[in-house]
């Protein structure tokens, strides 16, 4: 089985891997790259805990056929941080409670990213549509929705 | 598992076989690979897809690789974003094509039932076009690959959509209504409710001459002419049999609910 290059930018960095025919990004990030920061759920499109962002835009990575993400940027929950600064959201998330058993959270996170990137001053509604998409089996979404709108704020310069 | 790679769709056309599979939106191809699906043993795609979405002289014009995002983000379809927005979650709406909905099968494909509803016809990669019906018919086996489909804007407030699901807000469907209520040639379809979209000929005879609350009663009793529902793990035959008129007697008397 011959293997195809891929080259990408993850999270800033460069990267260039060998992959197999037909596999999904999900692996490839996982087992290739060394970026175990995207969780693999269902595998089947249901759960949304694997949510990476090619070029700002949600995707299932366990959907994404590897190969086609060729020159593109994805973006995981690993570049959140910028080096011991967690972003806004992880703050929130964790001052929230907004992650117990902790699986959705990667995916909820990016969800979440790209949500604030397109609108910075999100509604309630607009929070409950961007994670619509992620399922959440412990908290009942309402600390993540909450997390969400704090990050969201503090990120304006808001006072929550 | 091989994958081919082709500039264009017309390439791709031409390497589409019995155990080849041509990946649009990878939403439900994808799971096929990562599942093990044996039908199949090689992945055919194009780099250059259509996911334009215009209206010219002729109609409307959808590229097969738009996405249901880019169905809600084009003010042209409006009419079709009650149905784009029916489907999946945010992510899968960023993903799933129209073309590929085309190809969706059950519990799948409730862009596609909308389609035949408006009478779309697709446009082939080698030129051609067919209306969707035929090509639905034909879907298991197609002649080629769809560059897009085309549909005529339907006059304000006479198209419907409803999809019945028990999970909100991105439960599948049990079932999936369209109606275009054209005068004297109006159009009922159903998803979910025989193996591909298919049209309520008893709903669309007793709505020919509009759509009063006579015309709502006959076609709801008459509905399920035409269709031929099955069993499967989201509902029995029996129930949908049971349900099918009361939510085209909702569709029809409540209007656009979705």
């Amino acid at each position: 089985m011959a293997k195809t290059p891929v080259t990408f930018t993850l999270n800033d960095m460069e990267t260039a891997l060998f992959v197999d025919p037909g596999a999904n990004l999900n692996d490839v990030l996982r087992r290739g790259a060394g970026d175990l920061t995207t969780k693999n759920g269902c595998g089947q499109g249901t759960c949304g805990a694997c949510t990476v962002l090619i070029d700002g835009v949600p995707h299932l990575s366990c959907l994404t056929l590897a190969e086609s993400t060729e020159g593109r940027r994805i973006d995981t929950t690993g570049g959140l941080a910028g080096g011991p600064e967690l972003h806004p959201l992880q703050t929130a998330f964790m001052e929230g409670f907004a992650a117990q058993c902790g699986f959705c959270t990667a995916g909820m996170l990016m969800a979440a990213k790209a949500l604030l990137d397109k609108t910075p001053n999100p509604t309630r509604e607009d929070v409950v549509e961007a994670i619509s998409g992620n399922l959440c089996r412990c908290t009942g979404y309402e600390p993540i929705i909450d997390a969400i709108l704090t990050a969201a704020a503090r990120m304006q310069g808001r006072a929550v | 598992m091989q994958v081919e790679t082709f500039s264009t769709l017309q390439e791709a056309s031409g390497a589409v076989h019995d155990r080849a599979q041509f990946l649009a939106g990878g939403t439900i191809l994808m799971r096929a690979v990562t599942y093990g699906d044996q039908s199949f043993d090689t992945i055919v795609r194009a780099q250059q897809v259509d996911r334009s979405i215009g209206s010219d002289a002729g109609g409307l014009r959808i590229g097969a690789g738009a996405t249901m995002a880019d169905v809600l983000a084009s003010r042209d379809v409006d009419f079709l974003h009650p149905v784009a927005r029916a489907i999946g979650g945010p992510q899968v709406r960023n993903m799933g094509t129209v073309g590929g909905n085309i190809f969706a099968r059950n519990p799948y494909g409730d862009f596609a039932v909308a389609l035949l509803a408006l009478d779309a016809q697709a446009v082939m990669a080698d030129g051609r076009t067919m209306p969707l019906g035929d090509l639905l018919a034909t879907r298991e086996r197609p002649g080629g690959l769809v560059q897009a489909v085309t549909i005529a804007r339907p006059e304000s407030g006479t198209f419907r959509f409803r999809k019945v699901s028990r999970v909100k807000p991105k439960g599948v469907s049990v079932m999936s209504i369209a109606a275009h209520l054209k005068r004297g040639d109006p159009r009922v379809v159903f998803g979910n409710m025989a193996p591909t979209p298919t049209r309520s000929v008893g709903a669309e005879r007793a709505l020919a001459n509009g759509t009063d609350a006579g015309a709502i009663a006959a076609a709801c009793s008459a509905c399920l002419e035409g269709l031929a529902p099955a069993d499967d793990p989201l509902a029995t035959e029996w129930y949908r049999r049971e349900v099918a008129p009361v939510h085209l007697k909702r569709l029809l008397e409540e209007g656009a609910r979705y």
